[in-house]
């Protein structure tokens, strides 16, 4: 693929994102729900693909942005202790737009805010223990998560929290909600391209295949590894805000901490996609996601044993995603290749 | 010559197992010295305690006059000291370029400095170190899909290009056919001389390590046997025999 084919695929891609609430307004908020999968596939494979750390916690940081965008959203204008006490019945909460703007604006960057804080502090924390002991120390994380939000009554306790109610006089939310997410997925995927072309990318490839090598060769390992869980933390912070508002519901172990949906869901379309690529988690995504709304269409009742078998299919036949498997089928196209060696003085030592 | 890594009366044991029992030694700037010993006698061992993989039990190290003892493994190689594995170690997924890439030196590298574009003056001299080792025309295949012996080769220019004063290698021949081997140890004489790089080499190949070391060292049962030069060690009857197993 030539940076030609890249730019017009982007293009695209930018294209259809933009004018689909027009042409197929029924699907607005299903696809807004792919602009942001698409963010949690990428931001999972920066630590998981890039860097080889399978965690199973990073729906963590979308319930920390979930909440903490939720609350600032409320505290701009109300007590949160009595926003959720009322569990939105009784007394009715009125947001003028102006106010619902504003907070909207700033629960977000306080999502953003609050995930990076918290991926900082656990990072130092779990990033020292590596492999399986990482991968289960993560998902434990997950369920500690939103055991605490569920035993936690300023945040509404097991019984959740809504999302500020929108005024009616922004309109249709969806929309709304619709262009932040493909603002944000393009945000992360540019993001995240300029970052795969610096030498950060080659840090944390160098910890995926052999940690004690790249500490042995002077890379500030630790730093290096929090720093890119960070980094994820940041948009999926941003995610989780836009995901509470879309869902307008937030239950701390259904939504919000919800590692055996969107926790899961994460890995998999990386890992379906191809890890370690930019375009496989977004790959993974798309098709994660067309699949999962058919079957829940289609095969309503029995949708997830079909999501259960795909998973299987998927593990057994694609153990390296769909650009893995194009990869190691048409390696020259990634740039691997053999040259002459064009030195002929070297050219009788060299090892064959 | 001055003194560039120095072992005063190191210690270190594995529970009851004392890998390591009071060894001081020497290398000198600009010098190759080896270090032989029969198998288990705990010459890896010392490499790591060099290194700062784990903490010695008793003893002092110094490097360039600095107290390296409490120092961990990433602090250590940014200071210019740096080893390389038995078992070769290079990152198998990454293209032979990106593997000397993100091996060049991190001193007085910041994190932020990872974050700057990717730099010509880096690939370029990684380019001439892979031609150096003669991997040049495969610089873009992954490290893993090279074979044994061209994977030593990459460990090796990966070590040249984080330009270290000092370089412990651990059997650099081990594994490699006759013919590359006196390729090899031809290679680290250059490096030696044309880069200036100290060696500090394990090795169990004999007349490798004898043409390549100027002063060799001798461990058995983790104590040091002797030491000199190799046709000194080579005729010590104490060596002869640690080999043999009679001591």
């Amino acid at each position: 693929m030539t940076a030609r084919h890249r730019l017009l695929l982007i293009a695209a891609a930018g294209l259809i994102g933009v004018l689909w609430p027009v042409l197929l307004p029924a699907y607005t908020i299903q696809m807004a729900e792919l602009w942001l999968f698409i963010v949690f596939a990428l931001t999972w494979d920066l630590v998981g693909g890039q860097m080889g750390y399978n965690s199973f916690g990073n729906v963590v940081f979308v319930g920390v942005g979930m909440y903490a965008c939720a609350v600032v959203q409320v505290s701009i204008l109300y007590s949160v202790s009595a926003y959720t006490a009322a569990r939105g019945g009784g007394t009715e909460f009125v947001f003028p737009p102006d106010a619902y703007l504003t907070g909207l604006g700033l629960g977000l960057a306080a999502g953003a805010v609050a995930a990076v804080v918290v991926a900082l502090c656990l990072g130092s924390l779990v990033l020292g223990m590596r492999g399986h002991y990482f991968a289960i120390c993560t998902l434990g994380l997950g369920v500690a998560a939103g055991e605490l939000a569920a035993g936690w009554d300023w945040l509404g306790a097991g019984a959740g929290m809504t999302a500020p109610p929108p005024p009616r006089e922004i309109g249709d939310t969806n929309m709304l909600f619709y262009y932040m997410s493909l603002a944000l997925a393009a945000v992360t995927f540019l993001g995240l391209g300029w970052l795969y072309r610096t030498r950060f990318v080659l840090a944390i490839n160098a910890i995926r295949d052999d940690e004690d090598k790249a500490e042995a060769m002077g890379l500030d390992t630790t730093r290096i590894k929090v720093t890119a869980w960070a980094i994820g933390a940041l948009f999926l912070g941003v995610a989780g805000g836009i995901y509470g508002n879309l869902k307008r519901f937030i239950d701390p172990t259904e939504v919000a901490f919800s590692g055996a949906t969107v926790g899961v869901w994460m890995v998999l379309m990386a890992i379906l996609g191809g890890k370690g690529t930019l375009w496989g988690p977004v790959i993974g995504a798309i098709v994660f996601q067309v699949t999962k709304e058919f079957f829940w269409t289609f095969l309503l009742g029995w949708q997830r044993v079909a999501l259960g078998v795909l998973i299987v299919l998927i593990v057994v036949f694609f153990p390296q995603g769909i650009l893995g498997w194009v990869r190691e089928r048409f390696p020259e196209r990634f740039g691997h290749t053999v040259e002459p060696d064009t030195v002929p003085a070297a050219a009788k030592d060299t090892v064959q | 010559m001055t003194t560039i890594l120095e072992l005063t009366g190191v210690s270190k044991a594995f529970g009851g197992i004392r890998a390591n029992r009071n060894v001081s030694l020497n290398v000198k700037q600009g010098e190759i010295v080896g270090l032989i010993g029969p198998n288990g006698s705990g010459k890896t061992t010392l490499f790591s305690s060099i290194v700062g993989a784990h903490p010695v039990d008793a003893g002092t190290i110094r490097f360039k006059d600095v107290d390296i003892t409490p120092l961990r493994v990433p602090q250590i190689a940014r200071l210019g000291l740096l080893r390389t594995f038995q078992q070769t170690r290079i990152y198998g997924g990454m293209t032979c370029m990106q593997n000397m890439v993100i091996s060049a030196s991190q001193r007085d590298a910041t994190l932020f400095d990872l974050f700057a574009r990717e730099r010509a003056d880096l690939d370029d001299r990684a380019e001439r170190l892979l031609e150096f080792v003669g991997l040049y025309g495969k610089r873009h295949l992954p490290g893993g899909s090279l074979s044994f012996g061209q994977q030593k080769l990459l460990e090796f220019a990966m070590a040249l290009m984080n330009e270290p004063d000092m370089l412990m290698l651990d059997e650099p021949t081990a594994g490699i056919n006759p013919t590359l081997i006196n390729g090899l140890v031809d290679r680290l004489k250059r490096a030696n001389e044309e880069f200036g790089v100290t060696l500090f080499v394990i090795e169990h190949n004999m007349r490798a390590i004898m043409t390549l070391a100027e002063r060799i060292y001798c461990l058995a049962h983790g104590e040091l046997l002797a030491e000199g030069r190799p046709e000194e060690v080579r005729n010590d009857r104490r060596v002869i025999d640690a080999y043999l197993g009679a001591y």
